[in-house]
């Protein structure tokens, strides 16, 4: 028992924090620009692919400091070519200019790299196991995964709340008119918060790509759960996105180890149920099969019981 | 008016290309319906390029002509319906589909109510893949005909295995939540419970198809629950993540598959899954067994090297289609699909298969394949390792009885 705790808790770690990674910039973008931006899975993927063609010729590691520069400054220039000029037509011009990008980036990831899954490999370095308790061992891979998420979480909240930019990006939130009054380049600040987003978003895809698989998929599987992460966490709330990635991780690995059903629980508690009943379909689901949909139960009785997300002070 | 001339054009382009077809005989269209793209799109157009090589080599013999053309179905029951809609408009009679028995179903379903409706433009179902017991059992129909060995079929020639280790107490059974997981379950928990009653299932767990990245919780289950083996059904890349997850995890304990092979599930599995992985098959390639098997295995390489002729009962729907063509002197599915029914037919690597006619389920021994680098001719993702013929289970010890009723159209 003690040996399923200790793995689901690492495992669902690693998914939790590369949640953030993603959460965290869609969160950013959106208190900024007030955006909900339905292509931020579809950087993650970009990110991941162009990783792994930077891998094919210079390897892992320069892949992992080049793509999410080059897809960053993709994201800046599709801020200021793209999103800028939607935006004095209001948000739902914003948001179905994003919902665009979404399908534009799915099919021209197909059109280059292919409609299979790439060849997208760990390090050879980071290819072997880390330690070994109960006979089971644990990938140094998802150590570097994990490690890589807790240092960016550290870097963005010392950037937004001990330094100037993070002060100016702050006061631009709320008070962007006069901002701009005071002599800073407001439409800049959005631009840079945009492409660091887009950064973001593409280095998560650069890690998660060897260990998940790099297929045209990925966006579709992570995008949904991402936008569960951030109304959870409350719109725009950085600390929001964090607890709210984890408990999510967590959530759906755990649920994994649980083989306990409604049925089980009714014979618990004294009543006699008909495995081969009526509704025996449904109560002998166990909670192992309801993991994936967990989020979303998550998602609406957060909508009902509190509007603002845990975090956060805006409705959604 | 727009949808009248529509349903000409349809015609005509049909008529058109009957005419042909009797003009000059000998051409034969095939529809491959599978997954061309996503997540088991390897295997759909791994499967496809066996297809094609298959029908070149049959081509040059002489005789009936044949042209595979992929439609890509994205593994969706729904989007299956509409490529057939789109096979029947080109005319085409033989669909061959394998990948998913969710979709075979839809598609026998569709086929068997498209012929009792259009008696002029029948379709034959070559089912090459899709192993749901259903399909030749309660849901049998004249117009589909499977080449593969039920999911029954190979759990019975699986457990008899299994049923002689001794040492082995603990079972756990995963797979991919639908028919064919749940199917894989059933004959599991039926076969052990018949051969071993002493032997205890830990754990009996589905997980969405195609949805799970990371098979690692599920590792840690397994591990958890004490298993001493683990036999799955999965396929694809839930196979291809499975593997990794339990080569990350350590997890040592014994494989016993449907198809933990090749699309790249070999090279995952790698030096770690030796004498620890098995797969339960129909055909062999390690060894050939015959001259005229390895030929047609070292000319698929050659011509593409970075794919494994990984379906080896693809060669027998084709080549059985042929006879049949040949024997009924015609391509009209009703009298190909007479000509099938009891055919008996030698594999290219010389087992002897019979179409049973009671249930249209291809009666064949099936082999225990062990995953190895030693005495491997044809390996899989040119990884060195590959899969080597262990144990024969015969056609007879192999066969399943089928509560299938076949009505024959009159």
């Amino acid at each position: 028992m003690a040996e399923l705790i200790i793995f689901s808790l690492l495992h669902g770690l690693v998914y939790g924090l590369l949640l953030f990674m993603l959460a965290s910039g869609l969160t950013l973008i959106f208190s900024m620009m007030g955006v909900l931006n339905f292509a931020h899975a579809s950087i993650y993927m970009l990110g991941a692919y162009v990783a792994y063609t930077i891998s094919q010729y210079v390897g892992f590691w320069p892949g992992l400091i080049i793509a999410p520069v080059v897809v960053g400054l993709f994201g800046a220039l599709v801020e200021r070519y793209g999103l800028r000029h939607v935006h004095k037509y209001g948000h739902v011009a914003e948001l179905i200019f994003t919902f665009g990008l979404a399908f534009l980036i799915e099919e021209f990831v197909q059109l280059i790299w292919g409609k299979q899954t790439v060849g997208y490999h760990e390090p050879a370095v980071l290819a072997v196991p880390l330690f070994e308790m109960y006979g089971q061992t644990f990938p140094a891979y998802k150590a570097f995964m994990l490690l890589v998420s807790v240092a960016i979480f550290i870097v963005l909240l010392v950037v937004l709340t001990r330094s100037r930019v993070g002060l100016i990006i702050n006061a631009a939130i709320t008070h962007p008119s006069m901002v701009s009054m005071l002599g800073h380049n407001v439409p800049m600040v959005f631009m840079g918060v945009f492409g660091v987003g887009s950064a973001l978003a593409a280095l998560a895809g650069v890690i998660a790509g060897p260990s998940l698989g790099t297929s045209p998929g990925m966006a579709v599987l992570l995008g949904p759960i991402v936008f569960v992460v951030i109304v959870v966490g409350g719109l725009g709330s950085l600390i929001g996105a964090f607890v709210a990635s984890l408990l999510i991780g967590m959530m759906t690995t755990f649920a994994v180890a649980i083989d306990y059903s409604f049925g089980q629980f009714f014979m618990d508690v004294g009543l006699n149920m008909d495995p081969d009943g009526v509704l025996s379909d449904l109560y002998t689901v166990t909670i192992a099969q309801l993991g994936p949909i967990m989020p979303y139960m998550l998602l609406v009785l957060i909508l009902i019981f509190r509007p603002t997300g845990l975090f956060g002070t805006r409705e959604v | 008016m727009i949808r009248r001339t529509l349903g000409l054009g349809v015609a005509m382009a049909t008529f058109a290309s009957v005419a042909s077809f009797s003009a000059q005989a000998e051409t034969v269209k095939i529809a491959f319906i599978d997954p061309l793209s996503g997540g088991f799109g390897a295997v759909g157009i791994s499967g496809l390029k066996q297809y094609q090589y298959t029908a070149g080599v049959l081509n040059k013999e002489g005789g009936t002509q044949f042209e595979v053309t992929g439609y890509d179905n994205k593994i969706s029951p729904k989007e299956s319906l509409i490529q057939l809609k789109r096979v029947i408009a080109d005319g085409i009679q033989f669909v061959v589909q394998g990948n998913s028995s969710g979709v075979a179903n839809a598609l026998t379903d569709a086929i068997n109510k498209h012929n009792k409706r259009n008696p002029d433009k029948r379709v034959l179902f070559l089912n090459y893949s899709a192993v749901d017991p259903k399909l030749t059992n309660e849901k049998c129909n004249f117009w589909h005909f499977r080449f593969d060995a039920n999911a029954d079929m190979k759990m019975n020639a699986l457990t008899d295995v299994i049923a002689e280790d001794k040492g082995m107490k603990k079972i756990y059974l995963l797979g991919q939540n639908y028919s064919f997981g749940k199917a894989v379950a059933a004959a599991a928990v039926k076969f052990l419970g018949e051969k071993r009653p002493d032997l205890k299932i830990v754990g009996n767990e589905l997980h969405p198809i195609g949805k799970v990245k990371d098979f690692s919780p599920y590792i840690a289950k397994i591990k958890a629950s004490g298993a001493q083996a683990l036999i799955t059904g999965n396929w694809g890349a839930d196979m291809q993540n499975l593997a990794k997850a339990a080569q990350d995890s350590g997890l040592k304990i014994p494989l016993y598959t449907y198809y933990a092979a090749n699309n790249g599930i070999t090279k995952a599995i790698g030096a770690g899954g030796v004498d620890r992985v098995r797969l339960v098959a129909e055909g062999t390639t390690n060894p050939p067994m015959t001259e005229k098997w390895r030929t047609l295995l070292q000319g698929f390489k050659a011509k593409h090297p970075n794919e494994d002729f990984t379906q080896t009962r693809i060669t027998n729907v084709m080549s059985m289609l042929k006879k049949a063509i040949a024997k009924a002197g015609s391509a009209k599915p009703i009298k190909v699909a007479a000509a099938l029914e009891g055919m008996e037919h030698k594999a290219f690597w010389g087992d002897t298969v019979t179409m049973r006619a009671s249930d249209h389920q291809l009666q064949m021994p099936i082999r225990i394949l062990v995953h190895t680098d030693k005495g491997i001719e044809f390996d899989g993702d040119n990884s060195g390792f590959g899969l080597l013929n262990e144990s024969t289970v015969t056609a007879a010890e192999a066969s399943t009885p089928t509560s299938c009723k076949m009505k024959r159209p009159s």
